[in-house]
Order: structure tokens, then sequence, then C-alpha cells
């Protein structure tokens, strides 16, 4: 329970940053809907994020159901497929993954890890909820739109993007660019909470290398993500000039219909070096918190520290700063200069180092810990097989020369699945696992749970790796439909046919798991108090679930680091990191300076 | 530098926790405000500078026609130059308590402000007026965008003028925070001076 220190304990530092002055909700409109609480808002963000999420699950069935039975589908045709890829992709990765690792468990854990009583603006924090609530309702429109939504690809390439021919050119591009602009402006306002909650308002003795990964993860994915999303921004903008008011900064001089068109000159490629410059570094804004908070649950359910924590806080800043330096790998075939295309293939690779130096010390932080089986473990271990499984792809795609013949091919599709979407999402699953105790005091059904793990597992790697083979044999990417293609051969269409009835399988298996949130949410199993034994300061709140203001009369006080499980001496086999020295309890035949000794 | 030498240590180790057991407070000496403050004008800052390198970009190709530059531009900058002065002048009368002084900085910051974004409607009825319309040429495009853009942030740092000014007005706002709100309002003032001079410079000399 709750380590509410004495003030007037000599070791304690003297109160530097005051308490802040908390917005007490008189209502349930302002406890529950425009709420301040940083928890609330978090829930709000992970609900809304999970609906649009799975609008974008029910397009990828519909994507899978052309694909994999051609011609059996009335209600799909080509310009339907496009608005479903491109839907899906956008959806997928900035609607759901970035809005629930950052606005999601940014928002529940940020304040909780540090030890604060919540955001520092919570009226700001409030504010960034409900813009990107209306970024996505924004989104939603364009479904209804006349022509519907855009089905330029979730790369958004001018000029096709915004001329006729591409569905939703009429107005779902205009919703999209608008949407887009609105989610940015809502995340810098959560973004600039987030970092300077993290940076200012720590509690006593958590100094930035006693911070949980969790937190690293999502600090520098925000710091990225604040300074990579204003590309997205001028890129949204001068497209929006383009459609609306027929400048010409993307658009080249084109002929339509045998007319010529208003526009003249502009540079198509500029987009994708601005779409990029962000697109790149939105790979590590939802990686990044999926590094950290692995590290997490794996040192938490190994019950060991965390192999090599300065490397991992290290590799984390480093592919931070890497991650901005690597964009124009994504247009290999957009033509470039050779000296650019082995600049770009040569950072490409050095970001692989500090990436494969945190699989080792996930793997070596297993190495003889004492790994507990539990569904936050098997979704982290389900997480580093398919991270590196697609890192590797990565490795082949990072090559200029490997790169052109497999461009805009199947192996391309199936890479990024595995790397940036199956991989997080793990993440974010056994994330869930691991904090739905402490979000809603009961545990998740553990049966459901495993269904859940082994069939999405499963199921994830027998829709891409039979796409990799696709890729291989030239199938492209994109496609509404192959047709008498002579050179893929009918069993690409078996394979094809295969990985939709996987895809529906794991999409099933995803409704098991909305059910188990519900269903668990009143008839799961009560939990205990810090149920999984972590040592980290979420867990050590005087309530579970933490009420408003967090933590008790007293801030919490922090005497180490966030990974001393299995501390030689020590009964428990795990100290919470607001337990002095003095507090601890021995083991039978310990004395204090054993403790000590075996420490150092 | 604070940050790369706080990463160096080892927090596991007795020599360490014995000193990170002192740590009591924030990583920089800044109140909170004033470094997400920061933090938004360098993200400010990577905007204008990628919109910077779209401008020197697009400039390149041939159809490029560099546009006249009104000379209430000039006058315009001119307003802007001297409310951030204003703005300083008034954040001094903010530290040595001069109320009176502070009201009348404030208020002429609002003036000058509004004289500023009223100019620049101005430069652009005079340009549409000459038939340089946004689609007429890359250079009309950018020219709009990036003074609507700099309007834009300029407005949003009215909001926070006009917050200030009318908790001064009221009288409820304690020293402390007036001092803290005047000197953000300034230094962001400061920021957007420097960067319409930048692209001014930009305008100007292609």
């Amino acid at each position: 329970m709750t380590e509410t220190t004495s003030v007037e304990d000599e070791s304690v530092p003297p109160l530097e940053v005051p308490e802040m002055d908390l917005y007490h909700p008189h209502s349930f409109i302002t406890r529950w809907i425009f709420s301040q609480d940083a928890k609330v808002i978090a829930i709000q963000y992970s609900l809304v994020a999970i609906t649009i999420g799975m609008v974008a699950l029910v397009l990828s069935w519909l994507m899978r159901l052309q694909l994999g039975f051609p011609d059996s589908f009335d209600f799909i045709d080509a310009a339907d497929y496009y608005q479903f890829i491109t839907m899906h992709g956008m959806i997928m990765v900035v609607y759901l993954l970035t809005a629930l690792f950052l606005g999601g468990f940014g928002n529940y854990l940020i304040p909780l890890m540090v030890g604060a009583r919540d955001m520092v603006f919570p009226y700001i924090n409030m504010l960034s909820f409900w813009i990107y609530f209306l970024a996505v309702i924004v989104l939603v429109t364009s479904f209804f739109s006349p022509g519907g939504p855009t089905g330029a690809g979730w790369t958004l390439y001018p000029p096709q993007a915004i001329t006729s021919g591409t569905p939703g050119q009429e107005s779902g591009i205009i919703l999209m660019l608008a949407s887009l602009m609105l989610f940015i402006v809502g995340f810098t306002m959560g973004g600039l909470n987030y970092v300077v909650t993290i940076l200012q308002a720590r509690a006593r003795g958590m100094t930035l290398m006693r911070m949980p990964l969790t937190l690293w993860g999502i600090f520098i994915a925000t710091v990225l993500a604040l300074f990579a999303f204003p590309a997205l921004f001028v890129a949204s903008l001068m497209m929006m000039f383009d459609k609306v008011l027929e400048t010409s900064f993307f658009m080249p001089a084109m002929v339509e219909f045998g007319e010529k068109m208003s526009y003249g000159g502009g540079s198509p490629i500029l987009f994708q070096h601005l779409f990029w410059f962000f697109g790149h570094p939105e790979v590590y804004i939802v990686a990044l918190p999926a590094f950290g908070i692995v590290s997490d649950l794996i040192a938490v359910h190994a019950r060991k520290n965390i192999f090599g924590y300065r490397m991992m806080v290290w590799a984390i800043v480093g592919i931070g700063a890497l991650a901005f330096m690597v964009w124009a790998h994504h247009m290999y075939v957009s033509g470039m200069n050779p000296y650019f295309g082995f600049f770009f293939a040569t950072t490409t690779l050095i970001i692989a180092i500090p990436t494969a130096l945190k699989v080792y010390n996930w793997v070596l932080t297993l190495w003889r810990g004492s790994i507990h089986l539990t569904l936050p473990m098997l979704f982290s271990l389900g997480f580093i097989l398919t991270f590196v499984n697609g890192g590797i792809t990565g490795l082949f795609l990072g090559n200029v020369i490997i790169d052109v013949p497999l461009s805009d091919t199947m192996f391309v599709v199936a890479h990024f699945h595995m790397v940036m979407g199956v991989a997080p999402i793990m993440v974010i699953f056994g994330a869930i696992y691991h904090w739905y105790p402490l979000i809603t005091g009961r545990m998740l059904h553990n049966g459901m749970g495993q269904f859940h793990f082994w069939v999405t597992f499963i199921g994830a790697y027998a829709i891409y790796f039979p796409m990799h083979y696709l890729g291989f044999i030239g199938v492209p990417r994109r496609y509404f439909e192959l047709g008498e293609t002579s050179f893929i051969p009918d069993s690409a269409h078996d394979l094809n046919a295969f990985i939709t009835i996987a895809a529906l399988v794991v999409g099933f298996a995803q409704l098991v798991f909305l059910f188990n949130l519900f269903w668990s949410r009143r008839n799961g199993t009560v939990a205990e108090p810090n149920p999984w034994k972590a040592t980290t300061l979420e867990w050590q709140t005087e309530h579970m679930p933490p009420t408003h203001g967090n933590f008790g009369k007293d801030l919490p006080v922090v005497y180490r680091w966030a990974y001393d499980f299995s501390v030689p001496g020590a009964e428990s086999d795990f100290v919470p990191q607001n337990m002095a020295t003095k507090d601890i309890k021995l083991a039978e035949g310990m004395t204090a300076s054993d403790l000590k000794a075996e420490k150092t | 530098m604070i940050f790369f030498s706080q990463i160096a240590t080892k927090p596991w180790t007795d020599e360490q926790i014995a000193v990170d057991d002192q740590f009591s407070g924030h990583t920089f000496p800044l109140p909170k405000a004033m470094l997400a403050l920061r933090f938004l004008l360098a993200v400010v800052t990577v905007f204008f500078v990628l919109l910077t390198i779209a401008y020197s970009s697009r400039m390149s190709f041939q159809d490029w026609k560099s546009l006249p530059e009104p000379s209430l531009l000039w006058f315009n900058t001119a307003l802007l130059l001297i409310s951030s002065l204003v703005y300083r002048w008034t954040r001094s009368a903010t530290l040595k308590q001069h109320d009176s002084q502070v009201k009348i900085g404030l208020f002429l910051v609002g003036v000058l402000a509004f004289g500023f974004l009223i100019g620049q409607l101005i430069v652009w009825q005079q340009l549409a007026d000459l038939g340089h319309f946004a689609s007429a040429n890359p250079a009309n495009g950018f020219f709009y965008l990036i003074t609507g853009i700099h309007g834009l942030h300029l407005l949003g740092g009215l909001i926070a003028w006009g917050r200030t000014t009318i908790r001064v007005l009221r009288g409820k706002i304690p020293q402390d925070k007036l001092c803290l709100s005047v000197e953000m309002c300034a230094l962001y003032w400061s920021f957007l001076l420097v960067v319409w001079l930048a692209m001014f410079l930009l305008l100007l000399v292609t």
C-alpha cells in the first residue's frame, strides 16, 4: 500500500515543486465529460481511439474479402477498395496507435508514474482530447460526404489525391486534411503537457534516471511527435491550398479529359519529402512507447531488473534523434540523387543498432529471470518475436538495391504490418492486460485472454508470413484485383484466400477481447492492490483505482529506481520505488549491511 | 547539457542513490508554463523552417515570378517592432510594479497588434486588386500562406494578451503571476517579430 513518508524524515529533501491547484469537478458533466482529470481524459482518448480503430478493422475485413475472393462481393468496387485502404491506414497509424499510446497510456500513466497529482495544464489537456474528438468526427463525416472519403492511399500523394478519378476527390480529401490539422493542434496541446509534466512535475527523489522506461518511451515519442507533426501540418495546409485555392505547390502541369488544368510547375516530390519527414518519425512515435512499456512488462513479469537500463535510455534517445535522418528511404523509387540514396540507406542501417540493442536487452532480461507466463508476458514475448521479424525485413527494404524490386509489392505491406502494426498492438494488448486492474479494480478474464493471445499471435503470422511470399513473386500492393496476370500463379490466389480467412479469424479474436473488456468491468475477479507486485508508483496509490488527485494527503517520495526486483537480502522479491531502505523487510538471517553489500 | 549529464548517471549505485535521494523538483530551473512556451516556440520554429525549405525548393522551378512588395509591409514591420519593444517596456514595468504603466503598455501593444493585422489585410487587398491571387503564381501562394500563418500565430498571442489585460484591469492577478504572464507574452511577441523579420527578408530577397 501507499508509503506516505513523513515529511520530517531527515533524508527527505524539502518540497521545491509546490502542490498543484487541482480543479475539483462538481457535476457529472465536469467529472466524466468535460473532465480535467488526466485519468478520465486517458479513458476518453482510449475509447474514441478503440472505436475508430474498430472501423478500421472492419475496413480491413472488407479489403481482405475483396482480395481473397474477387468478383464475389458486388458491394465492393474499385473506388470503395481504395477508400478502404486509405481510411484503414490513416486511422490505424494516426487516430488509433498515436492517440492510444500518447493520449491514452500517456495521460493515464505519466502523472501516476512520476508521482504527480495530474498533468501540469489540466484545462489544456481537456481541450486536447476534445480537439482530437472533433478531428475524428470530421474524419468520420467524410464517409457520408459526396463522393465518400478519400481513396488516395494513406500517403495522400499529390497530384492524384486531388485530381478527378481518385475517389473522394470532391470533399473527402478536404475533410481528411482538415481532420489531420485538427489532430495535430490537439496533439500539440497534449504533447506539451506530457513533456512538461515529465520534466518539471516529478515527485521528490524521482530523477530522470529513476523513471521507468515506459515514461522514457512516451517522453521521447512525444518530443518526436511535437517536431514531426509540423511537417504533416505544412504538407496538409499546402495541399489544402492546392485543392481549394488552386495554387500549385505540389501540382504539376496536367491535362484532364483533354483540357489543360490550371495547375503548373508544382512538385509532388516536395510533398513526399514533407510527408515522410513526418511519416518516418511516426513509426517511432508508435514504436518508442511500445519499447518502453514492453521493457516494464518484461521486468515485472520476469521478476528481474531490466538489463542495461542506461543503454535502454540512450537507445530510446538515439533512436529518437536518428528517426529524423532516414525519411527518404520511403522514396527510393521516387527518384533521387544516388548519393542521397546511399546516405539514407546508411542511416537506416545505423538506426538498427540501438534497436537491436534493445532487443538483446529484453532477451537478456528474460535470461534466468523468473518468467511468469501471464497475459502481459505472453504478449511481450509475442512482441519481441514479431518485432524482430518485422525489423529484419526492414533491413532488406532499407537497402536501395533490394528495395527497388520489392517496392510496391505485398512484401512491403507484410513488413510494415509486422513491425509497426502487429508488434506495437501486441504491446498495447499486454499493457491493457497489465494495467486493467489498476484502471478498473478488476482482472480481465484469463481464459478469454489466452484465447485472444494465441489466436492473435498465430493468426498474425498466418496472415503476414505468406504475404512476404506474395511480395517476392511480385504481387503488387494497392491492386483492387489481380485478374489474369500471367506472372502470378494460381497458388497466389489460394494464398490470398487463406490470408483472408486468417484475417477474419484474428478479427473475431479482437471481438472476444472487446467483450472481455466490458464483461470483466463488472464480472471480473476483484483485483488485489498491486496484483503484479510492481515497483512503480502507479501501483502504490492509496486507493485502487486511484482517485482524483492520485495520491493521498502527501505526494510520494522516491528512494530508488523502478527495477528493484529480487533484491538479495530482501524478504519480498520487489521493493517499491517509494519504500525507504530502512523500511525494507529483510529475509531471514540477513542484516541491513547484507542488503547494501549485495546491491553494491 | 543538464539533460545529458543526468542520463549518464547510474541510478542503482549507492553513491548515486545518495545523490538522487536529494533530488527535489524539476529538471530545468524554469516555471512550468515558461518551459511549455519554449517547447511551443521550438515547434513553431520547425514549422516555419519547413515552410522556408518548401519555399526555397519551389522557387527553383521556372514558373516562379516574384511578387511586388507593397511599401505598407515596411510600415507593418515597424508596427510589430514597436509593439515588441513596448511589450519589453511593459515587462520592466511589471517588475517595478508600476501598475499604470503596465496598463498603458498593454493597451499600446493591443493597438499596435491590431494595427499590424489590419495592415496585413490591406496588403492582401492591394495585391488582390493588382491581380496577384494565390493561384496566379507559386510565389503568391507562399506569400498568402506565410503571412496568413504568421497572422494566425499573432492572433493566438492576442488571446494570451487579452487574458492578461482583463486580469490586470480587474486587479485580481497576483504580482508573481502577472510578471510571468507578461514575460511570456513578451517572449512570444519577440519570437513572432523574429519570425516575421526572417519571412519578410525571405520575401524581399526572392
